[in-house]
């Protein structure tokens, strides 16, 4: 596969992963003020966090509010991570490499923009946000879904795998920083209905609540963190992206899944079985801020590796690496 | 929604003979369209563009930011061609790509054609499409144009004529394909009723083409369609016949020569490459022969060409038969290398650089269509009845300047179809038709086409560019009766069958 053709197909779905994120990320917090009237616009400011898009949102808006935030991260084109520009994103990559994905792939994803663009220039408020966000949803996980049913499991679909899994770590770890930091400071409300419901909505962040109540049932902050971070069979779990991730970059390689050959496939390994023999305890002990730190920078050097190795197209020269027909004569 | 209230006015129409009396072929299509609903064709019709938009099939405009994916508009009613009529068609369009070819590889090599004075040196010498770096080039086979979009005009007095040939990059032929999808979703039963040759075969005859290209003891080549890359006007067309080929769609940047042949990046090194099918202009092909500012094409491209160690298609160096004045020499060339008289007329032509011919052009400037020699899509040429005088004494003092570079034909009334125009009603509108022609093992027509249309009032510019649109063009198998490949007897049945119809 072209070089540029996988490193297209890798970013597609890490953008739309990432719309879907911010989709839900926007529509829980709204959820939550509909339980806790007249609460401050306060409760805003981390969702821009979690994006991490915190200065160029300060410079842009200055103080967050519902509304601000909500314009911030939908259809601000100026955003390169507003849902707009995700899907967009995701579009412009899908549109340079329609060959190799399926038209029903192609097809989805261009109706999901044409549908966010006529949402955006319908009118500067958006009416029903959850509609919205909704349909920004589901049209990210129908994506999935028929990429996983149209598209032949070949190594491009391993490198849409590999980009929508990756982002997916990102963003789940990225929700749990921040609410994490946010949440447990406040010791009165431990144990109240308000730390309940905030709770509950850091699950519905990554669409874990009824899954982590068939696994744990009651709220606990500790059960929550090792769920989200942990487990290995829930979908949004780090461990078990972390964990398909690793499958898809051995699947490209060739590589057995017990050996590496290059330090993407090194750092994955040694991330995998980090997160399958790590302890919660031990982790919050140790500060779960920091924990998380860590595993960004980790996350952030597999990205970069992923670049070397697949896409930059600086490989040694030609002679050496041919793949494809090795012996055949020149012709004069 | 009725044809009764259709009219000819006077024009040469496609679908029928005169206000009420559809063509013979025509009858099934113009009994669906009566007996639908009313209000039901404007549905389908913009069922049609929904559909265009949906599947992302549009082209970009340059020069504009946002908003700028347009659809190509598309008309639901169709063209239609007999069996007979496309026989001739074909028939002079394989002839005409024949002697063309032969013409191009005698253009780079002896250049017979000169010294038999069938053509003047100084038309040679001063074509500014003639490339230097291909002389004494051998593509394989001796074949260089591989695909060509010809453009054909029906002029009122019911004669086929080739208006310009493409041998260069000709687009359009995914619209054929994509219009023919639509069409068959929009009018099914039309479909089951009438036998429409189908044209869906056309990307793996492009595939054998090119295969047919590579290097020898080769099984099987590794075939690549040449992007310029997303933001060209026609990258719809060249994903769409990548993935339609099944092969590799590339970018400049995505190809390296190295040790002598043409390397592809890939996430597990590099593969070689045997064919490639360009959708890019001679001069970007490779900056160290052509033009060295290219950012699109591949440094020494044309060294490992050179040793025959990779095809393309088409060939660099084609783009000289394109030239309008060489175009005006195409009868002779016709006859000069293959010893016929041309099946398919040129529109009569008068070449500016002709003294006398220049005096009649410039007094006459007022009722001929004045065009520069080396352009298309409509661009740098003269309506002259649609001029004001000021226009056409501009364009007589360019003429002067530089009289090589401008032909004259007479205003020709182009052949209208009707189209469903606003309020939902027919109206006849003018329109060209561009076959696809393949040259590889044999010369292949592909039995369709891309019509376009004229969709202004009046108008008889059917560029894209310039507001033009596109129908579905249904060549028809014809009677079995007819299938036979002497065309003499095809036209006498054709007679006697129409009059049963």
């Amino acid at each position: 596969m072209l070089s540029r053709v996988a490193e297209s197909i890798y970013w597609m779905t890490r953008y739309i992963e990432r719309a879907e994120n911010v989709a839900r990320f926007v529509d829980v917090n709204l959820n939550l003020m509909l339980d806790f009237p007249g609460s401050s616009d306060q409760q805003w400011q981390p969702l821009v966090d979690i994006t991490g898009d915190t200065e160029d949102f300060k410079e842009r808006y200055g103080e967050a509010s519902q509304a601000s935030v909500i314009r911030f991260l939908t259809f601000d084109t100026k955003n390169s991570n507003s849902i707009l520009s995700c899907v967009r994103a995701a579009r412009e990559n899908a549109r340079s490499v329609r060959e190799i994905i399926s038209s029903s792939m192609w097809e989805h994803l261009n109706q999901s923009y044409l549908m966010l663009t006529a949402a955006a220039s319908r009118r500067r408020e958006i009416s029903d946000p959850h509609e919205l966000f909704s349909s920004v949803k589901t049209a990210s996980q129908a994506f999935t879904g028929i990429t996983d049913t149209t598209m032949t499991h070949n190594e491009g679909w391993h490198f849409c795998r590999l980009g929508r899994q990756l982002e997916r770590a990102d963003k789940t770890s990225r929700i749990l920083d921040v609410k994490y930091f946010l949440l447990l400071p406040k010791v009165d409300d431990v144990g109240t209905t308000v730390d309940d419901v905030q709770w509950a909505a850091v699950l519905r962040s990554a669409s874990a609540f009824e899954m982590y109540h068939k696994r744990h049932g009651r709220i606990s902050p500790t059960r929550i963190v090792e769920f989200l971070l942990l487990d290995e069979q829930f979908p949004r779990a780090i461990h078990h992206s972390v964990k398909a991730a690793r499958e898809s970059v051995h699947a490209i390689t060739g590589t057995p899944t017990a050996m590496f050959r290059s330090p993407v496939e090194q750092l994955l390994g040694l991330l995998c079985s980090e997160l399958a023999y790590a302890q919660v305890d031990e982790i919050i002990a140790g500060g779960l801020h920091e924990y998380l730190d860590g595993l960004q920078t980790k996350m952030n050097q597999i990205g970069s590796h992923i670049y070397d190795t697949f896409f930059s197209g600086r490989p040694a020269a030609p002679k050496r690496q041919v793949q494809r027909r090795v012996g055949v004569a020149p012709m004069a | 929604m009725r044809f009764a209230q259709y009219d000819p006015e006077g024009f040469f129409d496609e679908m029928f003979v005169s206000a009420g009396a559809p063509r013979a072929g025509a009858h099934a299509l113009t009994q669906v369209i009566d007996a639908l609903p009313a209000g039901e064709i404007e549905r389908r019709q913009r069922s049609a563009e929904r559909a265009l938009l949906a599947m992302g099939i549009t082209f970009n405009v340059y020069g504009a930011d946002e908003g700028t994916e347009r659809i190509f508009p598309f008309d639901l009613i169709p063209r239609i061609v007999s069996a007979a009529e496309w026989r001739t068609i074909e028939r002079g369009l394989k002839q005409r790509i024949h002697a063309l070819n032969l013409f191009i590889d005698d253009v780079y090599h002896e250049r017979r054609i000169l010294k038999d004075r069938v053509i003047p040196d100084y038309v040679l010498e001063t074509a500014a499409s003639l490339r230097a770096p291909c002389m004494g080039m051998r593509p394989p086979h001796g074949i260089w144009c591989h695909v060509t979009g010809t453009d054909l005009v029906r002029h009122s007095d019911g004669q086929v004529y080739v208006l310009e040939d493409n041998l260069r990059c000709p687009s359009g032929v995914s619209y054929v394909l994509q219009n023919r999808n639509l069409m068959k979703r929009t009018f099914p039963q039309v479909f089951a009723a009438s036998r429409i040759r189908p044209v869906d075969d056309y990307p793996s005859h492009l595939r054998a083409t090119l295969e047919y290209l590579a290097p020898e003891g080769i099984d099987s080549p590794r075939v690549v369609v040449l992007t310029p890359g997303p933001y060209n006007s026609a990258y719809f067309e060249h994903s769409f016949l990548a993935q339609q080929m099944g092969v590799e769609l590339v970018e400049g940047r995505d190809l390296v020569v190295s040790d002598g042949f043409v390397w592809m990046r890939t996430t597990k090194g590099y593969e070689r490459v045997d064919v490639i099918y360009r959708r890019i202009d001679d001069d970007f092909l490779d900056p160290t022969v052509f033009r060295a500012d290219s950012m699109l094409g591949v440094p020494g491209l044309m060294d490992v060409y050179a040793a025959g160690r990779v095809a393309l298609a088409n060939a660099p160096g084609t783009g000289v038969a394109d030239d309008k004045v060489i175009y005006a020499y195409v009868p002779k060339i016709v006859k000069y290398y293959l010893g016929e008289e041309i099946i398919l007329p040129n529109v009569p032509t008068y070449i500016c650089a002709e003294e006398a011919e220049r005096r009649y052009v410039i007094e006459n400037i007022a009722s001929l269509v004045v065009k520069s020699a080396n352009e298309s899509g409509g661009y740098g040429m003269l309506v002259g009845p649609h001029a004001s005088k000021k226009e056409q004494t501009a364009f007589a003092a360019k003429i002067a300047e530089n009289p090589r570079n401008y032909i004259a034909q007479p205003t020709l009334s182009l052949s209208r179809v009707p189209t469903i125009v606003e309020g939902g009603t027919f109206e006849g509108r003018h329109v060209d038709l561009r076959p696809y022609i393949l040259y590889g093992k044999d010369i292949y027509v592909l039995p369709g086409g891309l019509t376009r249309v004229a969709l202004k009032k009046g108008s008889l510019v059917v560029n894209s560019s310039q507001g033009g649109g596109s129908k579905d063009t249904w060549v028809l198998a014809g009677d079995p009766r007819l299938d036979t490949d002497r065309p003499e007897v095809d036209t006498v049945m054709a007679t006697m069958l129409q009059g049963q119809t």
